[in-house]
């Protein structure tokens, strides 16, 4: 969109397509990118509306949700219109006895949960932060208790999306035994905005456990100890017919101690009952754990490290548990190497971690940093993609390691670094393929996965 | 080029004895587990690894042969019947193990390990593959993610979509690839999860990392008699609204109880008008007390009997019953076609409801058996072929059945896919732009549309610019080729566990 007057006429077909369009203001900036025009469907019509909208006049498109996760990633290319969500924020339809539920994409997880709760269920995704529905599958996420429940895609019965030229298209349906034609649900979770606006998502429930107990252990002592009696209590929980609901690990400074954290859900006695079993597993390998009525203050958040949070650089590092150990050790070596200090925590059960780097950080040594700690991981099992860094380390990384996408997935370039067990790339011609079929213009947040 | 052109190149590829071209033997290969769908393969291949498969399927992209994978051939919706003018690629001779893991929950098979090997792999490490299908013995893990198959369990422990975390795929224009990489973290689109449930349209599998699961502390089974389906269902409600997920919910009907009871001798009740069976399992802290809660509910909704099994014996002769229903009913009628229709749970007294009124207004008998927890039900529609018209009424009732499954805000297939069979009943459950969407994951992977196709969508999309082209049906083999024999093949080659 280049002329004035062009950008007149398609804030003309904006507004007759959605009742809400306003100018972008800067706080709608993502990156340096302040879009044209910020719109707010209050239905699927008008969404498809508005997107056809936008087609005829080859605007960018930019889906929000409460926006907190915006800035992660790379900014778009191209951003026309963002598409805020909130005010599609209903809970659609609650259907206790089948423990299903379909919402709206803009409701936020908070308010879907308290909805649910009064009937005693939940969508067991324990994202923390203002995330949306729509946010949420979008980028994938999922909480600690994924060990136990999974994540967005195995909770999804049924989704509506639009498509980038308005057609509405839906799959699955609301029952969660379905196996009728394509999963479209299961394309759009980790699409990152890029194939398409989701409007509305049907999930199957789950009953919420009457208790929770949070058992905890801290190993401390001298590398590599600490990080061998760690990750065999990781397994020794995560493999427990005590069932773990999540398995989580916390260490706030390389070659420091290490805690972890099981959390086990069910019936007050079962629970209590369970806690002293998981202890007593724990304490056959470690200092003596305790079990706790409340969750640990580290328990779900990104690790944290000094200084303000859009300075630090954010990875995400996935493997299968089995390398545990082989994954902090080289997280441990790639620190002394670089000097850099993470801070270390995730999901270790489900063979996840999160690191935190600090502010201030050099470009090149946290693109040695990240390739420090994909060697440790096989080729093809797992990954380590940078999710959120600052502009001077994303140049860098650009060049050598390469850099996440919103969905996770690392540019290009980094894409070496979680090349398939056959050596390649997992799919990633496919996903363009996709990507081309889907939203042939590239007018759906441009630019935000870099591959695509 | 001709499909008997192909026959050198593919024995290159797979080795003699490994191409089929004899009619006769071709012929083994016409159907499915749905034996109402024939037709004869011009050309069968058994590949023995990826690559093989790989260069079999480039050879067919070139000349623009279509394709269609076959595992054990269990499939119920026709999906694995063949091409007259295609090749069919049989993957029975991939039965390897490649790779536990237990400490990650892990292993890796090929596709035409079978789905109880897999369970029996992990058993040594106190692990076990959830998705269990009653044809566990035979279908291959193959089949089941390109069915996202189910099983009696899947209430609790969830499908094969929910299990499988890394596949090495041949793309329908022969290139390998991998989708996931094992940890179950998403990167990007989830192809994985896609690819999963799509019938063998979209590539063939030739490597699955599945997701093992830690077995159970205990486990209770609880069977039930009951007057009527009502009753039973009255439980199942009961139980769900209590907060409980069982591992499986199972009911069967009059006539399918006297159906299995014939057959395996089961000792259900005699003269219920319904069985229910109920399994919890997990810690013994929870476990125990759920069954309470469980035999509670199963007495107040007026059960006439109930029964506990403890021990995988007692256990095995109640499911053995449930798990031979489809087979026993074979005894009840000359033929019969079974549906596999969903229902929200809470509609399902009304659904069957329906059905008994279709069957006594048509006169065609039907038996029913059901995943009670997740509203999936498998009317037996029973029907004598010899009479005239009877298949025709049989495949009216079992079409309404789907009408009224779509009315309650269902699905016209649980568990058992598509396929060819019920291609024409998409269009009732989805638009013209739902279909037309699914289809542009369909002209992403091959956009030749040679990857089985006609299956699952009632009209193909065109893909706009085709690379190769299309071959007009092929009659058959051509007259004078050498007649490959497999006689002295072994049947399942060993398993190896590394
Ligand atoms: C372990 C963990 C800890 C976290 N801790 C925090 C925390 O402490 N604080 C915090 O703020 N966040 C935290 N997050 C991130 C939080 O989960 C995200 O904020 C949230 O998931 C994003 O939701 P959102 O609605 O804000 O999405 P947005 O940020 O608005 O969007 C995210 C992405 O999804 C796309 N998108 C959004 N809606 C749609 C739609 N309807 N259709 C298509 N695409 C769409 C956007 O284009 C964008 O690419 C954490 C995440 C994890 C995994
Ligand atoms: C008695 C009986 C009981 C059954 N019970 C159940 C049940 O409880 N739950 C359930 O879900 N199903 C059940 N089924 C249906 C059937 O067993 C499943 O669909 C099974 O997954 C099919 O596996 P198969 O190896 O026999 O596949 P096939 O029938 O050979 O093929 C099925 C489909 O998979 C494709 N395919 C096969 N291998 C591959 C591959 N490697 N890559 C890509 N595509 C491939 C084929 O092209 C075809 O479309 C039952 C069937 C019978 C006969």
């Amino acid at each position: 969109m280049s002329a004035r007057v062009s950008a007149a006429k398609a804030g003309k077909a904006l507004a007759a397509a959605c009742d809400n369009v306003r100018p972008g203001a800067a706080d709608d900036a993502v990156g340096a990118v302040v879009p044209s025009f910020v719109a707010a469907p209050s239905s699927t019509a008008q969404a498809s509306a508005l997107l056809r909208a936008c087609a005829e006049h080859d605007l960018a498109v930019l889906p929000r949700g409460s926006g907190s996760r915006l800035s992660w990633g790379v900014p778009p290319a191209r951003c026309d219109v963002v598409v805020d969500m909130l005010r599609m924020g209903a809970v659609i339809e609650h259907a206790a006895g089948d423990l299903v539920a379909r919402v709206q994409a803009g409701a936020r997880m908070a308010d879907v949960a308290s909805a649910l709760a009064t009937a005693g269920q939940e969508i067991a995704l324990d994202v923390p932060g203002p995330a949306t529905i729509g946010g949420v599958l979008a980028d994938a996420l999922a909480g600690p208790r994924r060990l136990r429940y999974g994540t967005p895609r195995d909770l999804l019965i049924g989704i509506t999306v639009v498509r980038a030229d308005g057609t509405v298209a839906h799959s699955g349906g609301k029952v969660v035994k379905n196996v009728a034609g394509y999963d479209i649900g299961k394309l759009f979770t980790g699409s990152a905005g890029t194939l398409g606006l989701i409007t509305e998502a049907t999930f199957r429930l789950h009953p919420r456990p009457a208790a929770r107990a949070w058992v905890t252990a801290r190993v401390q002592g001298t590398a590599p100890e600490v990080t061998t009696m760690a990750a065999a209590m990781v397994a020794a929980a995560a493999n427990s017919p005590l069932v773990a609901s999540a398995v989580e690990l916390d260490r706030p400074a390389p070659g420091g101690p290490i805690s972890v954290g099981v959390l086990l859900e069910g019936s007050a006695d079962g629970v209590a009952a369970r806690a002293r079993e998981m202890e007593g597993l724990l304490g056959s390998l470690a200092q003596v754990p305790v079990s706790v009525a409340a969750p640990p203050d580290w328990w779900a958040g990104i690790p944290t490290v000094e200084g303000g949070a859009a300075e630090h650089t954010l990875m995400r590092v996935s493997f299968w548990v089995s390398r545990l150990g082989g994954v902090l050790d080289a997280i441990d070596a790639a620190a002394r190497e670089t000097g850099l200090r993470p801070a270390v925590g995730g999901s270790a059960g489900a063979g996840l971690l999160y690191v935190t780097l600090p502010g201030g950080a050099p470009g090149e040594a946290v693109a040695r940093f990240a390739g420090r700690v994909r060697a440790a991981i096989p080729a093809g099992r797992g990954s380590a993609a940078v999710l959120a860094a600052p502009e001077a380390v994303r140049g860098a990384l650009a060049g050598t390691a390469g850099l996440a996408g919103t969905a996770g997935l690392a540019g290009t370039a980094g894409l070496a670094g979680t090349a398939g067990l056959a050596g390649s790339v997992p799919g990633l011609a496919l996903m363009r393929a996709v990507k081309d079929q889907f939203d042939p213009g590239h007018r759906m947040a441009p630019g935000r996965l870099t591959w695509a | 080029m001709t499909i008997s052109s192909l026959v050198p190149r593919m024995t290159r590829i797979c080795g003699p004895g490994n191409v089929v071209t004899d009619p006769l033997e071709l012929r083994t290969y016409e159907c499915d587990g749905l034996t109402s769908h024939r037709a004869t393969p011009a050309l069968v291949v058994l590949p023995s690894d990826a690559d093989q498969v790989a260069a079999v399927v480039r050879e067919c992209a070139a000349a623009g042969i279509p394709f269609v994978a076959r595992g054990s051939g269990t499939g119920l919706s026709g999906g694995a019947v063949p091409r007259e003018d295609g090749v069919l690629i049989v993957m029975s001779k991939m039965r390897r193990v490649l790779e536990v893991d237990p400490v990650a929950r892990r292993a890796i098979v090929e596709p035409g390990v079978t789905n109880l090997a897999v369970t029996q792999a992990a058993a040594p490490h106190g692990l076990f593959y959830a998705p269990d299908p009653s044809s566990q013995v035979v279908c291959s893990v193959g089949g089941n993610v390109a069915e996202n198959s189910g099983g009696a369990h899947c209430l609790k422990h969830g499908f094969t979509v929910n299990h499988v975390t890394g596949l090495e795929v041949v793309t329908p224009s022969g290139e390998l690839t991998w989708l996931g990489d094992g940890t179950g973290v998403p990167l990007g689109y989830d192809l994985l999860g896609a690819f999963t449930g799509s019938e063998g349209t979209l590539g063939i599998a030739t490597k699955v990392v599945v997701k093992l699961t830690v077995a159970p502390q205990v486990v209770h089974l609880v069977l039930a008699g009951y007057a009527t389906l009502a009753d039973g269902g009255r439980a199942v409600s009961d139980i769900i609204a209590a907060g409980i997920v069982p591992a499986a919910i199972e009911m069967m009907d009059a006539l399918s109880i006297e159906a299995a009871e014939a057959a395996v001798a089961c000792g259900y009740p005699q003269g219920a008008g319904a069985v229910l069976l109920v399994e919890l399992d997990g810690p013994a802290a929870e476990v125990e007390a759920e069954l309470a809660t469980v035999m509670k509910l199963i007495e107040a909704a007026g059960a006439t009997e109930v029964r506990t099994a403890d021990d995988p014996a007692q256990r095995f002769a109640i499911w053995k019953g449930r798990k031979a229903a489809f087979a026993a009913v074979g005894r009840l009628a000359p033929a019969y076609i079974v549906q596999d229709g969903v229902v929200p749970r809470t509609a399902l007294g009304d659904v069957l409801a329906r059905i008994s009124a279709l069957s006594a207004s048509s006169g065609i008998r039907v038996a029913n058996v059901f995943h009670a927890g997740d509203g999936n039900l498998h009317p037996l529609v029973l029907y004598n072929d010899a009479v005239p018209g009877e298949a025709e009424r049989a495949e009216e009732v079992s079409g309404a059945i789907l009408d009224a499954c779509i009315d309650y805000g269902g699905s016209i297939t649980g568990e058992h896919g598509v396929g060819v069979d019920k291609s024409r009943y998409m269009p009732r459950m989805f638009s013209d732009d739902d279909l037309d969407t699914m289809q542009l994951l369909r002209c992403a992977f091959d956009p030749a549309s040679l990857c089985n196709p006609g299956k699952v969508f009632p009209t193909p999309r065109l893909c706009g610019e085709v690379p190769g082209h299309r071959r007009a049906p092929h009659p058959a083999v051509v007259a004078g080729q050498a007649a490959v024999s497999r006689e002295g093949d072994p049947p399942h080659p060993p398993m190896e566990i590394f």
